[in-house]
């Protein structure tokens, strides 16, 4: 019998898996498919080309996590990217690189203004995001107990808030409040800056760069930066799916058990408790615990049943946001195409390359998802990790990773219209790419299309949405997954969270997992 | 003023920082871009080419030349294969090192050593009874180091006659690249997979202009001291002058180092012919070094809390530091950390340091010196295992790892 089993081999499950075992704890993970990663995933799926199949670029990796489970040592490089490029279809296009005297000159062509104002703006989400980070690194307390951790948690926070000088309080709750382009528009001038910068507001979130809340996101960009790295987004050699194996590794090596091909059908529940796990195939496995790396939604409607749960959870969880709102194209490619406003093959190419050439282009976007249709010309966040990374393709051969938003789940038709709408979908995204580089299409060996739907079926993300829910405020800290459950806890006895529908939330930081895991073991639930 | 190197000519255009060292009187680059980030990452993920030609280089031949490298160095070299290399440091008569190099035997007879410090004259001086002849090659031939998990590919990409995938760590071979005569070694100062390669100062263009052609599709880049610093502190690698003072350097007599203190111990036979500094070195074995060399793991939440209390994130030096800084225990000075870096790789905060052998067990807790806002105050540091940073390509033949 396992202390714990640990539903679904995504880089979560296995982080909360390496530190329960690394506490002597006997864990089993249980991944429904074939290979390790969830959607922190590599996969071969053309022959010699690595496609980072889902998550792409990794920012926010708990460098906590690196040094506890030494994980250079099981195999994992993060790789920094060298720039942000946005290319126009007419002028020099954009490109912010880590050297400010290079931005500043680049930004200058637009507004000699925002030029100055850019490094400003950046010490102040810096400041910001000091006072932020360390909730990342910490449960969420519970605002409502009266318990006394939870009540010197608040107070802590509560100085920290207090610390703030009002300047910076009141920079906090616009970020907390506005929409990305109010916020941006306190600061700078030029559309040209503000629409690449707009868009870390809405990735993955079925928003607009005008819709209000979406500030805060852009908070999340600038908090990579106080890990000690220079820059803040890099790539995971060998692809994404590297930072999962590795984290596997580190599980095996300290006693945790991992199986793949192992679909779990549901919990295994007795008297509202969780007792352990059946097996699609009808094994029945037992544990002291169960722990989910899954979304809320396919936890408790899929695993658990929602004739275990009260009505008051339950509304909370259908409310729960999900709506995914974006899809992935995955190109092999013969050779290096060229960008015709900065021709050649220069270092602009080797950090990630946004289309996304003003604000109206963005919000256009926006409109055509709000009425169920995936956009005509979508904003995309491109990145060739093979020119930082030479081995995920063969020598003189590249991978392309494009992100595309947006793709909403709910098509006009029904999210099972996204089957037939796949290759249109694909074609829309490779023919605005071209407008960008024309001799994309030739180069195209192989394509790889993910639609939300596909996000669903294949990689068991509910409704496709890559953050295992959206990363808005009310559903963020406190709240995440639902009032009074961000403790990693559920209604369920026995039954804990460990996934990006957990505080800190989604992208490959592995912070929930390992919050996770400590919480368990500081609660002695193993 | 300082020398060009060979390679000078296709170096000085590439470094747009300006930002030169110079390294025993010849030019060499300490960061081609304004931050050495690129270049490390280069040597941890594909592969970084660094000139290594200011390194001094003697030829040794003749029918003794085994026996009298046995004489000169703390290492018997008499069962050193003709296409193996190895690494080495010499000693004065009391066992005081000297400097640290690599001697390869390159055929029969014919022997090549390099050094950080200029030797010939001391070499010379030893070399009595021996029937060899000893040879400055240093400005005959240029160096280039080439490191990284692609380096083999690289190597590959230029070599028809040399077998790449054959050669084993510390392995030798002679061959053609790019047409032009070459020994190569699989040596370097980076802990990972790399080869260094030695050819005649006049065909150095060649052979870099052929590297960089084809070594572009694995992600060739130029890379300098800098980022070759962190590297070799990941590895464990002392540097002579900075990890210690060589026994030439050293004023006084507390500056100098034996073998066993500075963690070479391993490569010291006693038990064999006689060599310079032989019996004071068995002398000091029977008691052990009373100093020893380890790695610091200095705690990064300590250093994040120490920081904060002055209301600051965490800051280090963006380059490998090294001007020494005390260690205590139980606040009595016990040591020094000589040298550091972060670990952008490992997300660790690094150190090699000098102990006290009473507090250089692994896991010792020590404490460093740490100075926030101009005010001196302590984090606790670890005694850790060298290499920091140990990859399996290093020494693995198959290229598949």
């Amino acid at each position: 019998m396992y202390d714990a089993i640990v539903i679904g081999g995504g880089h979560n499950g296995l982080a909360c898996a390496a530190y329960l075992a690394k506490a002597g704890r006997k864990v089993l993970v249980l991944e429904r498919r074939h290979v390790l990663g969830g959607a922190a995933v590599t996969e071969e799926l053309y022959p010699g080309f690595k496609y980072s199949t889902c998550s792409y670029v990794v920012s926010l990796l708990r460098p906590q996590i690196i040094r506890e489970l030494n994980l250079a040592k099981h195999g994992l490089t993060i790789l920094p990217l060298e720039c942000s490029f946005t290319p126009h279809l007419e002028g020099p296009g954009l490109v912010r690189w880590p050297e400010s005297a290079k931005t500043r000159d680049e930004i200058a062509r637009y507004s000699k203004r925002d030029a100055d104002v850019y490094p400003e703006f950046g010490r102040a989400m810096l400041n910001l995001a000091r006072w932020v980070k360390p909730i990342i690194d910490m449960p969420a307390p519970d605002p409502t107990s009266f318990m006394p951790q939870h009540l010197s948690a608040m107070a802590k926070l509560a100085q920290r808030f207090r610390s703030l000088s009002p300047e910076a309080l009141s920079q906090m709750t616009k970020m907390m409040t506005l929409s990305a382009v109010d916020f941006l528009d306190e600061w700078f001038e030029s559309p040209i800056l503000k629409a690449p910068m707009a868009v870390s507001g809405i990735i993955g979130t079925f928003l607009g760069v005008r819709s209000p809340g979406t500030a805060y996101v852009l908070l999340h960009h600038y908090m990579g930066e106080i890990d000690g790295a220079f820059r803040a987004w890099g790539l995971s050699k060998g692809g994404t799916g590297e930072i999962s194996l590795a984290i596997a590794r580190a599980a095996e090596q300290l006693g945790a058990d991992i199986r793949v091909n192992a679909p779990v059908a549901k919990i295994l529940m007795k008297n509202g408790s969780a007792q352990g796990v059946v097996l699609e195939n009808g094994d029945e496995l037992k544990a002291k615990i169960v722990i989910s790396g899954c979304d809320p939604a396919l936890t408790f409607n899929g695993f658990v049943g929602r004739d275990h749960l009260d009505s008051e959870f339950l509304s909370h969880l259908d409310r729960y946001r999900l709506r995914g709102s974006s899809g992935k194209v995955n190109l092999a490619l013969d050779a290096l195409p060229e960008f015709t406003c900065r021709p050649g093959r220069g270092l602009h190419m080797k950090g990630d390359i946004a289309i996304a050439p003003s604000i109206d282009y963005l919000e256009r976007a926006y409109d055509d998802a709000k009425y169920g249709e995936f956009s005509k010309r979508p904003y995309m966040n491109v990145v060739i990790p093979s020119l930082t990374d030479p081995s995920v393709a063969p020598p003189g051969k590249h991978v392309m990773s494009i992100f595309v938003q947006y793709a909403p789940y709910h098509l006009k038709g029904g999210a099972d219209q996204w089957p037939q709408q796949r290759d249109a979908f694909g074609d829309t995204v490779i023919k605005t790419l071209a407008e960008y580089c024309p001799d994309l299409e030739s180069k195209i060996l192989h394509r790889h299309v993910l639609t939300p739907w596909d996000l669903e079926k294949e990689y068991g993300l509910t409704e496709g949405n890559i953050f295992h829910g959206e990363l808005s405020l009310e559903q963020l800290f406190f709240f995440r997954p639902a009032p009074g459950w961000a403790r990693y806890r559920t209604p369920i006895d026995r039954l804990w969270m460990c996934g990006s529908g957990a505080h800190p939330g989604g992208g490959v930081m592995a912070a929930p997992g390992r919050l996770a895991a400590l919480r368990i073991l500081k609660e002695g639930a193993v | 003023m300082p020398k060009p190197t060979p390679f000078h000519a296709r170096i000085q255009p590439l470094c747009e920082s300006y930002d030169w060292s110079i390294w025993a009187g010849q030019y060499a680059v300490r960061a081609f871009d304004v931050c050495h980030e690129r270049e490390y990452n280069a040597f941890r993920q594909a592969t970084g080419v660094i000139d290594v030609s200011p390194l001094f280089k003697y030829d040794i031949r003749g029918p003794d030349a085994a026996q009298y490298l046995s004489w000169i160095t703390v290492r018997d070299l008499s069962t050193l294969k003709v296409g193996r290399s190895t690494y080495l440091c010499w000693t004065d008569e009391q066992g005081k090192v000297i400097d640290d190099g690599t001697c390869s035997r390159i055929a029969e007879g014919h022997y090549r050593l390099t050094a950080a410090a200029p030797m010939h004259h001391w070499f010379t001086d030893n070399a009595r009874g021996y029937t060899v002849t000893i040879e400055d090659v240093s400005e005959r031939y240029a160096a280039l180091a080439i490191q990284g998990p692609t380096s083999r590919d690289v190597l590959r990409s230029i070599s028809r006659d040399i077998d790449v995938d054959g050669m084993r760590f510390f392995g030798v071979q002679e061959g053609m690249l790019a047409g032009i005569p070459a020994v190569v070694t699989r040596t370097g100062y980076t802990g990972d997979l790399g080869y260094e390669l030695w050819v005649e100062q006049h065909h150095a263009l060649t052979v870099w202009d052929a590297l960089f052609e084809s070594g572009d599709r694995f992600g060739i880049h130029p890379a300098g001291l800098n980022a070759l610093d962190v590297c070799r502190i990941e590895a464990g690698f002392l540097m002579m002058g900075v990890d210690y003072t060589g026994a030439f350097d050293a004023l006084i007599e507390s500056q100098k180092s034996t073998p066993d203190e500075l963690g070479l111990g391993w490569m010291v036979k006693l038990e064999r012919s006689p060599f310079i500094g032989q019996s004071a070195l068995r002398y000091e074995r029977k008691s052990g070094p009373s100093v020893s060399t380890v790695g610091l793991e200095i705690d990064w939440v300590a250093l994040e809390e120490l920081y904060g209390r002055h209301g600051l994130p965490a800051a280090l030096p963006a380059t490998a530091w090294r001007d020494s800084v005390p260690l205590y225990k139980s606040s009595r000075q016990v040591g020094r950390a000589t040298s550091g870096s972060w670990s952008p790789i490992l997300k660790k905060n690094l150190a090699l340091a000098r102990v006290d052998s009473r507090h250089s067990k692994l896991g010792t807790c020590l404490d460093i010196e740490v100075t926030v806002e101009w005010a001196r105050a302590t984090v606790p540091a670890r005694v850790v295992k060298t290499p920091f940073y140990d990859p399996p390509q290093k020494k693995a033949v198959d290229s598949n790892v």
